[in-house]
């Protein structure tokens, strides 16, 4: 087990931020950590890194205790705070040289590592630039490369993507696969496709508790609520309300059907069928056999993204 | 509030004292990359050259006397503007962050940044230097009192910055970090000058604490036991309640 977190809590005064959090990152797993803002993700984070101590529980990382070991668990971590904070009066190469130094790399290695970071982080062209001078999503590489530079095995990464252009994003995210390949990976985001797109498994927290665990796909089946079939049909059928509805209406699971309309002669309709099932099929026979006009159909099951607002908006969750 | 506490394993810490060293030379680089260091020996100099140096031959005595007596005030305003930024800005910009993550003691960043604003106060100082060769050629000038002056203004220097460093380390604000810093040298300068207002038996504690006091016994010339043990023991303090603040980590 690479991050074992237990029972963690921590207040903020009177204010409770996280609420007795426990879960186990395996080595080389990356973890997505998503919640609204204010859920307790960067709290979390910030205890991992031995920033700021827990109220209650522990953390361990790579077999060292964060209040026992904590000089051990900090060089086992690469970590990449909210907002990248960075001195912007230093260039790219001092930068990166006194971030390996307090590493305590030495000039033997160091070289060689800071040239493999530049260029794997794309970093070349701008490494004796003032950092202040950096665009945003070069900043964001400047992150990514001090957090990295002394190849830990647990990489924190707050937020590694807020703030940057869409074509700035997908650079990251792939920065972050290239290099976050065989390390163990915590990021956060509260960016859904983000997760989607990088993260084995993910961990859902609201209100300073986790509200779901599991690959993006599991989360996806475990809260998939109706499937929705939207149908658009042309017939022939004088009065669609008497002779189409009750018909759609008539068929096995299928729960509700709305009317939503006529338009040049094109009917629409959205069919609500059980959880799990796919009507697609029975429709177009049904189609077929009345003699429709099918025009348009469409199924959409829910998305990461409804499962999160559910999560994060309703009750919590029991687990 | 419960601290990770970090065990003090001395063999380690003197192992990584390069932390020491390499905090430093970041420090000590950023104020010459920036106006402040220019900025700050500049001013010193030129407070010297207006206050002291124009009338340094009217005096006629081959003496730097004036010169050590005036230097501490402008200590008073000039420390404050290097110390506000060291840990007060990191705050700010967020980089304290990193930097308590890093493998690093608290305290070897507190005495990276401390000896860093300290190298650039005694580095301001080295200039004045023209006077003594000035004054040695001119006349016969008593060594012992310009050494214990140098020394003096050198551990008070130290004391200052600590002084301004804990400053920094109390706030977010530089400019809060300032005001804090000059009203703490200032209190300490005034200490044994104020001695009237004081009730008789607490006189010898007031001045004792007075940074003043204990400079002027050393610019004489005299090197006391207890005017070291009171440098030494001031900065050790402040460095110390230093530590403490910046491992405060709350916002």
């Amino acid at each position: 087990m690479a991050i074992a977190v237990r029972n963690l809590t921590k207040y903020y005064g009177r204010e409770k931020a996280i609420d007795d959090i426990s879960f186990d990152v395996k080595s080389g797993e990356i973890l997505g950590f998503l919640g609204p803002n204010g859920a307790g993700k960067t709290t979390t984070m910030k205890i991992i890194t031995c920033y700021m101590p827990p109220s209650s529980g522990t953390v361990d990382v790579e077999g060292y205790d964060i209040f026992d070991h904590a000089l051990e668990v900090r060089k086992k971590i690469g970590y990449l705070p909210e907002l990248n904070p960075l001195y912007l009066d230093m260039n790219v190469i001092e930068y990166l040289d006194y971030s390996a130094r307090l590493h305590g790399m030495k000039n033997s290695g160091l070289k060689g590592r800071m040239r493999e970071m530049v260029d794997a982080c794309g970093l070349s062209d701008v490494r004796h630039k003032d950092i202040g001078e950096l665009s945003k999503g070069y900043r964001q590489r400047v992150g990514l490369a001090q957090a990295m530079i002394h190849d830990p095995d647990v990489l924190i990464l707050d937020e590694p993507t807020s703030g940057l252009d869409p074509n700035q994003i997908v650079e990251i995210r792939n920065l972050i696969k290239k290099l976050g390949r065989a390390k163990t990976v915590i990021l956060s985001t509260h960016i859904l496709s983000e997760v989607q797109a990088t993260c084995d498994r993910v961990i859902i927290i609201n209100e300073g508790k986790i509200v779901a665990d599991g690959t993006p796909e599991k989360l996806q089946q475990d809260f998939r609520g109706a499937e929705t079939i939207s149908l658009q049909l042309k017939t022939k059928a004088g009065n669609v309300m008497t002779d189409v509805f009750p018909k759609l209406k008539g068929l096995a699971q299928v729960e509700n059907v709305q009317y939503g309309g006529e338009e040049k002669e094109a009917h629409r309709f959205t069919v609500h069928t059980a959880k799990g099932s796919d009507l697609r099929e029975q429709l177009f026979r049904q189609a077929v056999a009345e003699g429709w006009v099918l025009l348009e159909m469409s199924r959409k099951s829910t998305s990461l993204e409804e499962v999160f607002h559910k999560l994060t908006t309703a009750e919590p969750v029991k687990q | 509030m419960t601290t990770p506490t970090i065990k003090l394993d001395v063999k380690a810490y003197l192992k990584n004292f390069s932390n020491v060293g390499t905090i430093f030379r970041k420090e000590l680089r950023s104020y010459f990359n920036s106006p402040v260091a220019y900025v700050v020996i500049i001013v010193f100099l030129a407070f010297i050259e207006w206050f002291y140096a124009s009338d340094m031959f009217k005096v006629n005595l081959a003496t730097m006397r004036d010169m050590f007596s005036l230097v501490p005030w402008i200590f008073v305003f000039v420390v404050p503007a290097i110390t506000m930024r060291l840990i007060a800005e990191e705050r700010k910009a967020g980089t304290i962050e990193l930097l308590t993550t890093r493998p690093v003691h608290d305290s070897e960043i507190v005495l990276g940044k401390f000896l860093a604003a300290w190298a650039l106060i005694c580095i301001s100082l080295l200039p004045t230097l023209v006077h003594y060769v000035t004054i040695a050629f001119l006349g016969d000038i008593d060594n012992g009192p310009v050494v214990g002056g140098y020394l003096g203004l050198m551990l008070m220097a130290g004391v200052f910055v600590a002084v301004g460093l804990f400053a920094s380390s109390l706030t977010e604000n530089q400019i809060v970090a300032m005001i804090i810093g000059l009203a703490m040298m200032f209190a300490l300068m005034i200490l044994d000058k104020i001695l009237i207002y004081v009730p008789e038996f607490m006189n010898t504690i007031v001045e004792f604490i007075g940074v003043d006091f204990h400079f002027s016994n050393i610019a004489r010339g005299v090197i006391d036991s207890r005017d070291v043990i009171y440098f030494a023991s001031v900065l050790g303090f402040m460095l110390y309640i230093s530590t403490i603040s910046l491992a405060r980590r709350k916002w």
